[in-house]
């Protein structure tokens, strides 16, 4: 698929948002004015903006714990986002949800998840009510290789595949599930495994955005024109630990240091685009500033938000007690 | 207005409020059956053939037989729910929960307080419960209780064809997840049935016998045998309140607080298991509220705590039967409060 400098400008503006986004949250969480656990998604932006960026608010996708990413390249805003994070009532699940469970209906996004595999039967759903009500949309379950090996999800790909969904899962394969390496926990591949339940993978090199974006581009393809589901392999990285305070032993020397130099998904699109003339680099860092300003603001003004009031407690579910 | 049995009303309520509403479909394992065989198709309509008929007027498009993967479709109910759909799962027998209470309790349940009131779940989880049937410990219990200690989830337990078709009704049409839960024992027992739709409202309890010496509450088919021993002990000079909640959550702690209030003494008749049970809730909820009203110690009606026995003559024993309630109420009303010292 052909993309416009629109479309690139956007591509990168959105991956800069979701590092600045995670860069900033890993400085503010070690303060400790950051609630409960916050998942980084710093080093797999290419994956979540190169699928989201081809679908619409009628689409709709399943995230995980590590969802922040999913979340920005859906379109949700920025600022409910961190006031959400922050615990607040102007946060987008009024500081009920948090990290783990930021959603955002109006934009298709079903939610991120602290149930490791808890996404896939939920895209199930969402395709099945696109294919019924024939609205032509898709549904896109993100998840880890640690939700691989879950039950759900394979119970998903057999559902998806002999009910014929437009539903795609992407199976985000950072190399480990917590500490756990999916060469360790993954038995046979995630390929074959599409392959047992009659549908297509692609393999996918998840630090190259357009590496991303095409394969997006034929499953989604496929899953507007009724042809069924397909799965995405992506292998990527997490430049952070499985969760913030994770010390990340289980990591090689100087494994993430050498990631980030030499496979960027952000600097390898940069390089890509200003060699080949598609944007210049003031457009990039115009964008950058643009980003650092906006996440600058978000930190600020979820900081002096104000929390729920206690009347929150009891409201958006029937209480008897 | 005709006589119709459980199963019957499930089904037309069921029938009524797809021709309203193009959005509903049902889907479950078998609930037409012989999908993709070559023999009859709507070959079971449900195990207990509740669903029959259906497909013949709605197709293969909204009336969907699943795999045998409970995770997969309750949680596609859940997530077509939050989608625009208004799915109808049955779970066949509640037991299974255990395999897919994750979309149930961790998802479906939390979306709308999770996400600050932003999405709604108008999805009902259909499911058979309860021992009778000689099935055994995995297909007859009364997990009730386990659902209704879950925020965000309503569950409905009807007792009567009546109540079947209008807690159903008001099931579909709830903007919450409703685990709505058919006694396997009741779906022959026949009543008079209205043939227009109709709703009966949640935590609204019905007094299904009136009386001033004793209040028996009971849920789902418990309800019918405490009416049998209420109108023997009516025979016997003494006049029994019968309380069917409907729901267990809501519950209508108002009627059962204000009928203790009258009579003072209270039986609690429960299939399920005794530790946590709605005995237990509902004990505790009088005992907060109404202890000065009670003229003796509430006598809860249930089975021991121990899984269904397989062995008809033991499964006899389990389930509370009108004779254990009679006796329940009889030692309600000889009970003498001790001297005070």
């Amino acid at each position: 698929m052909q993309m416009n400098r629109e479309d690139l400008l956007q591509a990168y503006r959105r991956m800069r948002t979701i590092r600045e986004f995670e860069e900033r949250l890993h400085l503010e969480f070690a303060t400790g004015e950051i609630p409960g656990f916050v998942h980084l998604y710093a080093g797999e932006e290419a994956c979540a903006v190169g699928i989201c960026m081809q679908l619409t608010d009628r689409d709709a996708i399943a995230s995980t714990h590590r969802g922040h990413g999913h979340c920005l390249a859906k379109g949700v805003e920025v600022a409910g986002m961190m006031n959400e994070i922050y615990g607040r009532k102007s946060g987008l699940c009024g500081g009920k949800g948090g990290s783990m469970h930021i959603a955002d209906l109006s934009k298709g996004m079903l939610g991120a998840n602290g149930i490791v595999g808890g996404g896939p039967p939920l895209i199930c759903g969402a395709a099945l009510t696109a294919k019924v009500l024939k609205t032509g949309a898709v549904a896109v379950a993100f998840f880890g290789d640690g939700a691989s090996n879950q039950g759900t999800t394979l119970e998903s790909l057999n559902l998806a595949s002999i009910w014929n969904l437009p539903a795609i899962f992407v199976c985000e394969d950072n190399g480990y599930a917590e500490s756990t390496s999916s060469a360790y926990s993954v038995g046979g591949s995630q390929a074959g495994r599409a392959a047992g339940f009659g549908m297509p993978c692609h393999e996918v090199d998840g630090f190259d955005f357009f590496a991303v974006h095409d394969a997006a581009a034929t499953a989604i393809a496929r899953a507007r024109a009724g042809e069924g589901p397909s799965m995405l392999h992506v292998r990527l990285s997490r430049y952070f630990g499985h969760f913030e305070g994770d010390a990340t032993t289980y990591r090689a020397p100087g494994e993430v240091e050498r990631l980030r130099a030499e496979r960027d998904c952000i600097a390898r699109f940069r390089k890509r685009v200003t060699e080949a003339a598609l944007l210049d680099d003031a457009d990039l860092d115009s964008a950058d500033e643009a980003v650092t300003g906006e996440i600058e603001h978000a930190v600020a003004d979820a900081k002096n938000a104000p929390l729920p009031s206690e009347a929150d407690l009891l409201t958006d579910v029937y209480v008897a007690y | 207005m005709s006589k119709k049995s459980y199963r019957a009303a499930i089904n037309e309520a069921l029938r009524q409020e797809m021709r309203r509403d193009p959005t509903i479909v049902l889907m479950g394992e078998d609930i037409a059956g012989g999908a993709g065989a070559p023999g009859e198709q709507d070959a079971w309509g449900g195990p207990l053939g509740v669903t029959k008929g259906l497909l013949a007027e709605f197709g293969r498009e909204r009336i969907l037989d699943t795999p045998l993967s409970e995770s997969a479709f309750i949680g596609a109910a859940a997530g077509a729910a939050a989608t625009g759909l208004r799915p109808v799962a049955e779970l066949m027998f509640v037991d299974f929960m255990g395999v897919c209470f994750d979309q149930i309790f961790n998802q479906a349940a939390k979306f709308r307080y999770m996400f600050g009131g932003r999405a709604r779940t108008p999805m009902v989880i259909r499911t058979m419960y309860g021992a009778g049937l000689r099935a055994a410990s995995q297909h007859s219990q009364s997990l009730y209780p386990i659902f209704t200690h879950i925020p965000g989830l309503k569950v409905a337990l009807p007792s009567s064809p009546y109540e079947a078709k209008g807690l159903l009704i008001a099931a579909i049409r709830d903007d919450d997840p409703v685990i709505f839960f058919e006694n396997k024992m009741l779906y022959d027992d026949e009543e008079e049935v209205p043939d227009e739709p109709y709703a009966i409202p949640f935590g609204e309890a019905n007094l299904t016998r009136e009386g001033d010496h004793a209040t028996i509450v009971a849920f789902g088919r418990m309800v019918k045998l405490a009416n049998a021993a209420a109108d023997r002990l009516e025979k016997a000079g003494i006049s029994c309140n019968v309380v069917d909640p409907r729901t267990t959550s809501p519950l209508d702690t108002g009627t059962i607080l204000e009928c203790v209030e009258d009579t003072g003494r209270l039986v609690i008749v429960d299939e399920a298991s005794p530790r946590c049970n709605m005995a237990a809730d509902i004990s505790a909820l009088v005992a907060q509220e109404a202890f000065g009203a009670l003229k003796a110690p509430i006598q809860m009606v249930c089975p021991p705590h121990v899984p269904v026995p397989f062995a008809p003559n033991l499964e006899d024993l389990y389930v509370p039967s009108a004779e254990r309630i009679e006796a329940a109420v009889r030692a309600v009303m000889a009970y003498k409060a001790r001297e005070a010292a």
